[in-house]
C-alpha cells in the first residue's frame, strides 16, 4: 500500500533533523485513589475584585475575566464593592430556596434509585448559581437553562408537584411523558423547554433577547451552560450574535469542573478561564465564585442592569464544583478523586450563607435544622401527591395515541395513519 | 391571468382577499413578493440571513425589504448557520415569525442540530408550550455549475426527521403561494428554492440558450395575498400512460421530455414532501399503472425511496411495471461532469421507454 501521508509512516522522520512533535492530552490533577490537591488554586480575597460601572466598555474591564468576584469572606462577612447589601429577609429567602433545591434533589434522586423514574440530575453544590440568578432577575425575564438549573423553577415558586409529575412522566405531566426527567418546560415561569443537546439554548436565548430588543420590550434573557459544552459551536455562534447585536442577554457558564468524566481541561481550562471567552468577542466577562450566592446575585444584577440599559451582553463564569455525579447514570468514584468534593476550597454555598446569616444574628442552627426538616416534609408530601398520578412504567401515563400529537400543530395524514395502524395492531393482538 | 390560476385561487376560498391584479414575476420576484406581502400583513415576520439586508441577498430574493421594513425586521447575520437557526428558534419562542435564509442548501449542515433537534422538536417536547414558526428559505439543486458546495439537494435528510415540513415550488405562482402558506404555518418549514429555475424554466437542455419566465402562464402572479395549502400536489400534466412524480426543477425537465416523446404521461408536481399529498399520488398511479420518480438528489435513502415504498404499499396490484427512479447518482455533485450527473432528458427518456416496455 502507498503511504497516503507521505510521511514514511510511524517512524516518518527520515532525513529530517527536527524534534518529534508531541500531542498534549489533558489529565486531571487527581484520579480515583489519589489525593485531591487544590493548593494551586489562586483564590483572591473576597474584597479584591473591583466593581466596574455597568456601562463599562468590555475592553476596559478585561481583568474581571481572570479574577474572581467574591463577597463572603473567610469570616462569613459580606465585604467589598460587590456586596449587594441585602436585607435579612432576602438573605433568608436565598437560604430557604437553596435548601429547598437540595431537599428536592435528595428526594428525587432517591425516587430514581427506588425505580420510580428513569433518570435524575442533582445540582448539589451548585444551588447558588440558579437561586442567586433567579432572585436577581425579574420574574418575567426569560430563562434558557441547561439541565442543572432546577433552582430557577423553585425560586420562581413553580409547583413542586408539577416538576415531579414531569420526573415521573405520569398522567399529570404537562409534557405528556415525552421528555427525559428534569427536562422541564414552564412558559409561565419564563423557563424555556430544556434540550438534552448541549448549549443549543445559547443562540436561542440570544435570539429571544434580540427579539425583545427589536420590539422595544424591556425584558431580557438569560441562559446557562456547563463549562464542558462551551466547546460546542452553538456557544461561539451565540457569543458572536450577542456581541454583534449587543443583545440584552446574560450568558452563564457554570464551571463545575466536570463534564461527566471529562475534567474542565478538555474544554480549555488549562489554557485560560471560561470568562475569558468573552474577551475575544468583546463582551463583558465576569468570573464569579459560584458557591457564594451573594457574588452570583451581585454579578447577575450588574449584568441585568447592563442589558437593560442597552449596554450589551455579559458572560459570567460561575466557578463551582459538581459534588455529585453527572446524573444517576454515572459513578463519579470511577473517574475522579473521592476527596475533591469535601476539599473544594470554595466550600458549600448553603453552609456559607447559613454561616453568614448566623454571624449577622438573623439565623441559628436550631432554625436551620427546623427548616431542613420542614422542607424535607414539603417535598415528601409533594412526591406523594405526584405519585398519585403514577410513576414511570406503571401504566399511569398519557394514552399511547397521544404519541402522535404535537409533532405538528395539525396532525398530518401520515401520522393519522400510523396512529391508526398502531391501535389496530394492538387491538388485533388482543391488548 | 390564466384559467388554472383563477381556479386555484377560488378553490382555496381566499377569493375575498385574493386580488385579481397579476403581473409577470420570475421566481425570485415571486418569493420577494411573498415576504413583502407577509411583512406588510404581520409585524412579527422578520427576515434574516447572510447578505439579505442592505444588499438584498446573493440571489436578490430579499431586495428592497430592509429599505421598506427597517433593520429591526430585515437584517444581515454573521456567517454561522447554527447561529442563524438557533437565533430564529429563540425569536419564535418570543413570538416572532422568522424567515431565515440559508444562502445555499449546501450550507445548511452546520444548522442541522438546531433544525432537527430544536426547531422540529420544540412543539412536541414542550407539549405545545413553545413553537418554532419559522420558514427557512434556501436555494438548492444544481444546474448552475456550482460544484459540490453550491448544488446539493438535501431535502431527504429533513423529510426523514419528524416535526419539520419540506416544501419545494416549481413555478413563480406556486413559490409565492406556498411561501406565504409556509410563513403563516405555525410549524417549522424548509422552503427549498430550485435556483436553476429562479430566472426561467429549465428543460434540461443545457446546451441551448436559457429561457426566461416571460410568457409562462405560471409566471403571472397576483401582486397581493394568496396562499397555496401545504401538502397539496399539482397535476402539472394530466395523462393516462404513466405517472411521473417530481418536484422543483425536475418538473420542467420532465414536462419537456414527455412533450418530446409525445407520451401521455401524468406529471405530478409534489410541491410539498412533508406533508405529502399521497391521495393524488395514489389516484394517479392506480389510474396509469406505472410510476416513475424523478429527483435530483442522490438516490440511496433519497425521497424517491419513500415515494417508491408508499406507491408499492398502496398501488401494488395496479402496477404494470416496476417503479423506477431517475435521480442524482450517489456521488458528490461533480463540477465538470454536472450534465452527466444531472437527471436530464436522456436519462428520463430512457427510463420512460423502459417502464413502458416492462
Amino acid at each position: 500500500m502507498s503511504d497516503p501521508t507521505g510521511s514514511g509512516g510511524m517512524d516518518g522522520q527520515a532525513g529530517r533533523n527536527l524534534p518529534p512533535l508531541r500531542l498534549h492530552v489533558p489529565e486531571p490533577p487527581a484520579r480515583p485513589g489519589e489525593s485531591a490537591d487544590f493548593t494551586h488554586f489562586d483564590i483572591p480575597a473576597a474584597d479584591a475584585a473591583p466593581r466596574p460601572d455597568e456601562a463599562a466598555q468590555p475592553g476596559d474591564m478585561r481583568d474581571m475575566a481572570y479574577g474572581l468576584i467574591r463577597v463572603l469572606n473567610e469570616e462569613d462577612a459580606a465585604v467589598g464593592a460587590w456586596n449587594p447589601r441585602l436585607p435579612p429577609e432576602t438573605l433568608l429567602r436565598m437560604l430557604r430556596y437553596m435548601a429547598l433545591t437540595r431537599a428536592f434533589d435528595a428526594r428525587m434522586f432517591r425516587a430514581q434509585r427506588q425505580g420510580k423514574t428513569s433518570f435524575y440530575m442533582k445540582s448539589t453544590g451548585e444551588e447558588a448559581v440558579s437561586i442567586g440568578a433567579a432572585l436577581a432577575l425579574s420574574r418575567d425575564d426569560m430563562c434558557f437553562p441547561s439541565y442543572r438549573q432546577q433552582g430557577i423553577l423553585l425560586a420562581r415558586d413553580w409547583p413542586l408537584v408539577d416538576m415531579m409529575n414531569q420526573i415521573y412522566s405520569n398522567t399529570g405531566d404537562r409534557l405528556k411523558g415525552r421528555q427525559l426527567p428534569i427536562m422541564y418546560s414552564a412558559r409561565e415561569a419564563g423557563f424555556f423547554s430544556i434540550s438534552g443537546n448541549l448549549t443549543t439554548q445559547y443562540p436561542q436565548a440570544v435570539g429571544w433577547a434580540m427579539a425583545s430588543a427589536a420590539r422595544g420590550d424591556t425584558r431580557i434573557a438569560a441562559t446557562w451552560c456547563g463549562e464542558g459544552s462551551t466547546a460546542e459551536g452553538d456557544f461561539h455562534s451565540a457569543c458572536t450574535f450577542a456581541s454583534v447585536y449587543r443583545a440584552p442577554v446574560i450568558m452563564n457558564v457554570v464551571n463545575n469542573q466536570w463534564a461527566i468524566s471529562s475534567f474542565s481541561g478538555f474544554a480549555g481550562a488549562e489554557a485560560t478561564t471560561f470568562a475569558a471567552r468573552a474577551v475575544g468577542y468583546g463582551i463583558a466577562g465576569l468570573r464569579v465564585d459560584g458557591n457564594d450566592i451573594l457574588a452570583v446575585y451581585a454579578a447577575t444584577c450588574w449584568a441585568a442592569d447592563r442589558a437593560r440599559s442597552n449596554a450589551g451582553p455579559t458572560l459570567i463564569e460561575h466557578f463551582s464544583y459538581r459534588v455529585e455525579g453527572h446524573s444517576t447514570s454515572d459513578d463519579p468514584t470511577a473517574y475522579r478523586s473521592a476527596e475533591e468534593g469535601s476539599l473544594w476550597p470554595l466550600g458549600d454555598p448553603i453552609a456559607r450563607l447559613k454561616a453568614h446569616c448566623i454571624t449577622l444574628g438573623i439565623w441559628d442552627e436550631g432554625r436551620h435544622a427546623a427548616m431542613d426538616k420542614e422542607l424535607a416534609e414539603l417535598v415528601r408530601d409533594a412526591a406523594r401527591e405526584a405519585e398519585k398520578n403514577g410513576i414511570l412504567g406503571h401504566g399511569l401515563h398519557h394514552p399511547m395515541e397521544s404519541m402522535f400529537e404535537d409533532v405538528f400543530e395539525e396532525m398530518p395524514r401520515h401520522l393519522h395513519e400510523q396512529q391508526q395502524q398502531m391501535l389496530d395492531e394492538w387491538k388485533a393482538a388482543g391488548l | 391571468m390564466s384559467e388554472a390560476i383563477e381556479t386555484e385561487v377560488v378553490r382555496e376560498g381566499m377569493t375575498q382577499e385574493a386580488t385579481v391584479d397579476t403581473i409577470h414575476m420570475n421566481m425570485i420576484q415571486a418569493i420577494n413578493s411573498a415576504m413583502d406581502v407577509m411583512m406588510e400583513r404581520d409585524p412579527t415576520v422578520v427576515v434574516m440571513g447572510e447578505d439579505v439586508g442592505f444588499f438584498g441577498g446573493v440571489f436578490r430574493a430579499t431586495a428592497g425589504l430592509q429599505q421598506k421594513y427597517g433593520k429591526n425586521r430585515v437584517f444581515d447575520t454573521p456567517i454561522t448557520e447554527c447561529g442563524i437557526i438557533g437565533v430564529a428558534v429563540g425569536m419564535g419562542a418570543y413570538g416572532l415569525r422568522p424567515v431565515p435564509e440559508i444562502q445555499f442548501a449546501d450550507y445548511i449542515y452546520p444548522a442541522l442540530d438546531q433544525l432537527v433537534s430544536e426547531a422540529a422538536r420544540l412543539r412536541y417536547r414542550s407539549a405545545g408550550e413553545f413553537i418554532a414558526p419559522m420558514t427557512v428559505r434556501s436555494p438548492f439543486g444544481g444546474g448552475i455549475f456550482g460544484g459540490q458546495t453550491h448544488s446539493q439537494s438535501p431535502e431527504g435528510i429533513f423529510t426523514h426527521c419528524s416535526g419539520i415540513k419540506t416544501v419545494i415550488p416549481s413555478t413563480p405562482y406556486d413559490a409565492k403561494g406556498l411561501l406565504i402558506a409556509a410563513i403563516e404555518d405555525n410549524d417549522p418549514t424548509l422552503f427549498f428554492e430550485p435556483k436553476r429555475i429562479y430566472n426561467g424554466p429549465f428543460d434540461g437542455h443545457y446546451d441551448t440558450p436559457a429561457t426566461s419566465w416571460a410568457g409562462h402562464p405560471h409566471a403571472q402572479v397576483p401582486t397581493g395575498y394568496y396562499r397555496i395549502p401545504l401538502g397539496k400536489a399539482r397535476i402539472a400534466r394530466a395523462g393516462g400512460a404513466l405517472t411521473i412524480l417530481c418536484y422543483g426543477t425536475m418538473v420542467h425537465v420532465v414536462e419537456d421530455t414527455v412533450k418530446t416523446l409525445g407520451i401521455d404521461a401524468e406529471i405530478v408536481d409534489l410541491r410539498s414532501l412533508v406533508p405529502l399529498d399521497i391521495d393524488t399520488i395514489e389516484a394517479s398511479v392506480k389510474k396509469t399503472g406505472r410510476c416513475l420518480i424523478v429527483h435530483e438528489a442522490t438516490r440511496t435513502s433519497g425521497f424517491g425511496a419513500e415515494l417508491s415504498a408508499q406507491v408499492q404499499e398502496r398501488c401494488f396490484y395496479h402496477l404494470e411495471a416496476p417503479i423506477a427512479r431517475v435521480t442524482g447518482f450517489d456521488t458528490p455533485y461533480p463540477h465538470s461532469l454536472e450534465w452527466a450527473y444531472f437527471p436530464g432528458p436522456v436519462r428520463i427518456r430512457e427510463a420512460i421507454n423502459k417502464i413502458m416496455k416492462d
